[in-house]
């Protein structure tokens, strides 16, 4: 243990990513040491996204280095990923609908059992026990993200925000070291938000996580984050606390500056009808 | 972790499929099952036979199709590897003679290799692909029967192949057979039951509902596909020595595409991913038309009718699995 302290949990290494010929990561590199909560915050496309599939495992990336405990994992299948120790949700919820709230969590403890095709059928001892504390941890983590009334219910009957924090129990099952969180409170009211919120800060104090989140709420991340990484097309434009990052000039030129840029270009289109009228372009 | 209360512990049984007095259950189901034979006659009990070795041939494939959710159009190859593993090895034809008991598992081990042999090249497919190419895979051991002359004997068939004996009794009447396949039959709902309620389960479910998602939740999908695959076809290489063994003799025609085709509406019409609901689907599909036998010429006219009015009442089948049934209705 005493190494892994003078390791980051994570790093990554000049990390490029091509989806043909677009450039979604370009030399990327972020450091990532324990117990952090980091936010990864940029306009849409910048490949924040992008990033957390490569680290994931879902996408192999062109050029560059995954290192997670001081161990390279790049190019790992993912489920060799979850099994080190890193566990993610998704933007778009990806729960498996059919199935129970449950069984939901129960896929995601799999990687920590063993059972196999002859545990399965002979139904031994040791697969009996497993199956008993896999049941008894799944049940845990649902009353941890607050859905033990929903236990037996099919996840896809559940509302949003309850999808949403089926989603984080479902990662959470799997132990991991390292917790991807993307866009945890989009499209959450103001209630839900804070509550996802107060369960992420939860989490990281005694479960003892590091947690590296998405966010596009900016509240939600300057509240919430111990650093903060920005990217813009591709490329780390800027690291730091919050408040530095929030006062960093080529962040609010990629970022809040896009949007100035938005409201006068807006401005000016309201001015055209006077202008242009009866002179063609 | 707080103490769990009793009705928390009757729900995890419940969970693990143990609820009840299963020995009750069990005979209550056995008993009539075992009486059949003397009440119906020898005509109904070949018929219902018949039904059991789809029963099997329907558990295995609603492992790879409904657990899993791997659509294989080419399940018939594995009843005739089994099939003719057997044939080959216990009869005739090369003079060997190996017991039935013996080739059960010899032949089963041999399906199973030929599902990671067809799941292998597919591993990254889905969909109408995926049924595509397992299609195709039928077609060829279908083919390659036919035509492999000197070592299945093509077109003539395997003949007088060995039944199966138990010390001095010989297995004869469709009676006997009769027992067998009951046998067989729960064995394989036994087997499927419990994988389905398993962690092996569970993962198919997962993949099944979205294999990406699945992936990068923990789950080897290449290997589970495999499994699933593997699996499937072992229930069909058990059903293949049991269709061999009980006809005594068998055809590459015995092997067609109508048996794939049959075996993926029986999983349908009893409703995908149900167990009870395979054993239902078989029942309807290959006994109904015999009961329709009266009708002539007119059978199969009224039988594809009721498929066709059955699915349009009941689209997710007769009794579907839960969890399918929520899929389906959100599509």
């Amino acid at each position: 243990m005493s190494r892994l302290q003078h390791h980051a949990l994570l790093e990554i290494q000049g990390l490029s990513h091509f989806f043909g010929g677009l450039q979604a990561i370009d030399g990327v590199d972020i450091s990532l040491s324990e117990g952090l909560i980091a936010g990864l915050i940029g306009p849409n496309g910048a490949g924040k996204t992008t990033l957390f599939n490569i680290i994931s495992g879902a996408y192999n990336p062109t050029h560059g280095k995954l290192l997670f405990c001081g161990r390279n994992i790049t190019g790992r299948p993912s489920h060799r990923i979850v099994q080190l120790g890193i566990a993610r949700t998704f933007q778009n919820i990806r729960l498996f609908p059919g199935m129970t709230a449950l069984e939901n969590v129960l896929v995601g403890r799999h990687t920590r059992m063993r059972a196999g095709v002859w545990g399965a059928v002979i139904r031994n001892s040791g697969t009996r026990r497993e199956e008993h504390a896999a049941l008894a941890k799944s049940e845990e983590m649902l009353e941890y993200v607050g859905l033990k009334h929903r236990t037996d219910e099919p996840a896809g009957n559940l509302s949003y925000g309850d999808q949403r924090r089926l989603e984080l129990g479902r990662a959470l099952a799997s132990e991991p070291k390292l917790l991807l969180l993307d866009e945890p409170t989009a499209g959450m009211n103001p209630r839900e938000t804070a509550m996802m919120t107060g369960l992420i800060r939860k989490i990281r104090e005694e479960l003892n996580l590091t947690i590296l989140l998405i966010e596009h709420d900016m509240r939600v991340i300057m509240g919430i984050s111990d650093r903060v990484t920005v990217l813009d097309h591709g490329s780390k434009i800027a690291e730091g606390t919050p408040e530095a990052v929030q006062k960093n000039p080529a962040v609010i030129e990629a970022y809040l500056g896009k949007q100035a840029g938005a409201l006068r270009l807006k401005r000016r289109l309201r001015e055209l009808p006077g202008e242009t009228d009866g002179a063609p372009a | 972790m707080h103490v769990t209360s009793d009705a928390e512990n009757r729900n995890i049984f419940r969970r693990l499929g143990s609820s009840g007095p299963p020995w009750l259950r069990l005979t209550l189901l056995l008993v009539p099952l075992s009486l059949l034979p003397l009440i119906v006659g020898n005509y109904w009990t070949h018929v219902l036979a018949h039904v059991g070795i789809y029963i099997i041939l329907g558990i295995g494939l609603n492992v790879t199709v409904g657990f899993a959710g791997l659509l294989d159009l080419g399940y018939v190859a594995f009843f005739a590897i089994g099939a003719y593993t057997y044939g080959l090895l216990a009869s005739p034809q090369f003079g060997y003679h190996v017991p039935f008991w013996l080739m059960i598992p010899v032949c089963a081990l041999v399906a199973s290799m030929g599902g990671v042999l067809l799941g292998i090249p597919v591993l990254r497919m889905r969909g109408d692909y995926l049924a595509i190419v397992t299609l195709g895979f039928g077609q060829i051991v279908r083919i390659l029967l036919n035509n492999l002359d000197g070592l299945t004997n093509g077109p003539k068939g395997l003949l007088r192949i060995d039944p199966p004996s138990l010390g001095n009794f010989q297995f004869s009447t469709p009676t006997h057979y009769y027992y067998l396949i009951l046998a067989g039959c729960i064995l394989a709902a036994f087997t499927a039951s419990r994988l389905n309620q398993s962690r092996v389960g569970r993962a198919w479910a997962a993949m099944r509902e979205d294999q990406d998602a699945a992936a990068l939740m923990g789950i080897n999908v290449l290997k589970y596909k495999l499994m699933a695959f593997a699996i499937g076809a072992c229930f069909a290489g058990i059903g293949g020595v049991i269709f061999a063994a009980r006809q005594g003799s068998i055809f590459p025609d015995d092997f067609s595409l109508m048996v794939s085709i049959n075996v993926l509406c029986l999983i349908i019409i009893g409703g995908m991913g149900s167990i009870p609901g395979v054993i239902l689907g078989a029942v309807v599909l290959i006994g109904i038309p015999e009961v329709l036998r009266g009708l002539a010429l007119y059978r199969m006219l009224a039988f594809g009718a009721l498929l066709v009015i059955m699915m349009i009442f009941r689209p997710s089948g007769f009794l579907p699995a839960a969890r399918l049934k929520v899929e389906m209705k959100r599509k």
